[in-house]
């Protein structure tokens, strides 16, 4: 029994601790952010590496989402004989919850992975130490402009995530079930409402986008640097985004949505 | 121990005490790196002889004792003050420590691009210079992966020299050479040690390379400094401990088995 609240006791210091770690890299990368801006060259590169290559996923699964919600929604409404409110319900599913959601779990996966690799393996082979020798921070280099990409990127992935959906939905809806076209359109710019549902969903984005970019860089850089510490810390970056982006939605949710 | 104080001495490591979770890796190392001098390091492997250049180099800060460069302790100044002095410190990882993702060019360039304003036009004259050095100009447009282990160190050198440096420090620089790789970086080391008026100190458990190119030699075991001197001095010196192993005898005051308890309870037992 004392065993096992020790364990308890020494896991919750160790989450404490790499939470403690963790903010001060944060602070960091927020100090680095001025001299990230005056090179704006190494934001762009990494905005392609991070963003533009995320493009196609993003618009892909953006397209089948809209489309199985489209399917799904349509059975459900006619039951009603409201299929006309169809577009308003894609709309809303992707702008409000979907889109920002499931844009940001598929950048975690993709984009995240990918950044907390790079810079364990620049870990692992030195490099970053390399660069502190050269009297070149690699907070400033490395870290803060992927950071400052994945910030950017993710609140764009996530419009052309809904925005490709309601293509995908308008597809299904009008060129398959045969649901009135104008009915669809007109619907929507009625009934979605920029702040509470485009404000909020960009909202979400932004933070989502600000949490898995720290958790990916953090991993990075905080990766044991071996090939196992690096393959774990890939992991870690993916459970945990998932985790932090599901637990935050709820959050969010609750906070913009959760008095009506 | 000699205590010079003088304007001779660039680096004055001074009781330093050092642990990594509950292992002591130095327990009180003295040692005086000459200016102009090329100073070896030498010790068994494990015995934290990289993590005495990370020191040297401010990257770990011991839990005692003080490391001064050039007048300054490298532990208590501030970190803008640290990354002047390290501009003047080149070192040249036993990896490489490349970027992986830009051309051996790009690589040299880099501490220029980060540091000056210079035009391109000079940076290339520059990196052109420092790989002739090394001599591998013509190898500047490949990537780091298309270079041997002996030419990726070598570019690294290049790099380590682009700010021309006061110091240099290397770590373990011939491990995993061919003889050939091996007999051009233990002259690149001495060459350039001598034309740019460096400082040099390698850390290395070579020991015949080490000797022919070294002014000076510290070994160390233990967490401590066991024996000093010149390559000559050392090998004639009496101590156990220097003759196993500049002569790489087994067994020796560095045991040949790891501590263990008796090797016929360790049988029974079970």
């Amino acid at each position: 029994m004392l065993n096992y609240f020790q364990s308890l006791g020494a896991s919750s210091l160790s989450v404490l601790e790499r939470l403690g770690r963790g903010s001060i890299f944060f602070a960091n990368i927020l100090l680095s952010i001025p001299s990230v801006l005056i090179r704006p060259r190494l934001l762009f590169s990494q905005m392609y590496s991070v963003g533009v290559l995320s493009f196609s996923l993003i618009v892909i699964s953006g397209l089948f989402v809209g489309m199985v919600l489209a399917l799904q929604g349509f059975y459900t409404l006619s039951d009603f004989g409201a299929e006309g409110m169809l577009g308003v319900m894609v709309a809303a599913s992707l702008v409000r919850e979907l889109g920002p959601v499931v844009a940001a779990l598929l950048f975690a996966g993709r984009a995240g992975s990918a950044l907390t690799a790079e810079i364990g393996l620049m870990k692992a082979t030195e490099q970053l130490s390399g660069m502190e020798m050269m009297a070149v921070d690699p907070v400033a280099r490395i870290v803060t402009p992927r950071f400052l990409a994945g910030l950017i990127s993710m609140p764009i992935l996530a419009t052309i995530f809904s925005a490709i959906g309601i293509i995908g939905g308008y597809f299904i809806g009008v060129g398959l079930l045969g649901i009135d076209e104008g009915g669809y359109w007109s619907q929507m710019q009625a009934k979605i409402d920029f702040n509470m549902d485009i404000i909020n969903g960009l909202i979400k984005s932004v933070v989502f986008g600000w949490v898995v970019t720290w958790i990916a860089v953090f991993e990075g850089y905080d990766a044991i640097p071996t090939s196992d510490g690096v393959s774990r810390a890939t992991t870690r970056t993916v459970v945990h985004s998932a985790f932090a982006i599901l637990a935050l939605d709820f959050i969010l949710t609750a906070l913009m949505f959760g008095d009506i | 121990m000699n205590d010079l104080t003088d304007d001779s001495t660039l680096i004055k490591v001074r009781d330093v005490h050092f642990s990594r979770g509950n292992k002591l890796i130095f327990d009180g190392v003295d040692m005086d790196i000459q200016r102009g001098k090329v100073t070896a390091i030498m010790g068994p492997s494990g015995t934290g002889k990289t993590t005495l250049l990370k020191l040297i180099g401010g990257q770990l800060r011991p839990s005692k004792g003080s490391v001064e460069i050039d007048g300054s302790n490298i532990h208590n100044i501030r970190h803008k003050e640290l990354y002047q002095l390290r501009k003047k410190m080149g070192m040249l990882f036993q990896s490489g420590a490349l970027l992986t993702d830009i051309t051996v060019f790009d690589n040299v360039a880099f501490p220029l691009r980060e540091h000056t304003n210079l035009p391109e036009s000079m940076i290339r004259s520059l990196v052109l210079m420092k790989l002739q050095a090394v001599g591998l100009r013509g190898a500047f447009n490949l990537m780091p992966s298309e270079l041997s282990g002996g030419m990726a160190r070598r570019v690294a050198l290049a790099r380590a020299i682009s700010l021309d440096p006061m110091m240099i420090m290397y770590d373990e620089p011939f491990t995993g050479q061919d003889p050939i790789s091996m007999g051009v970086l233990v002259q690149l080391i001495r060459l350039l040690n001598d034309a740019l008026s460096l400082t040099s100190i390698v850390v290395s458990h070579d020991v015949r390379e080490t000797c022919a190119i070294a002014d000076f030699v510290y070994l160390v075991s233990d967490g401590k400094v066991v024996g000093s001197g010149t390559p000559e001095e050392l090998a004639e010196s009496e101590s156990e401990w220097a003759q196993q192993f500049l002569l790489g005898m087994p067994d020796g005051p560095v045991p040949f088995h790891y501590s263990a308890q008796p090797y016929v309870q360790d049988l029974i037992e079970h």
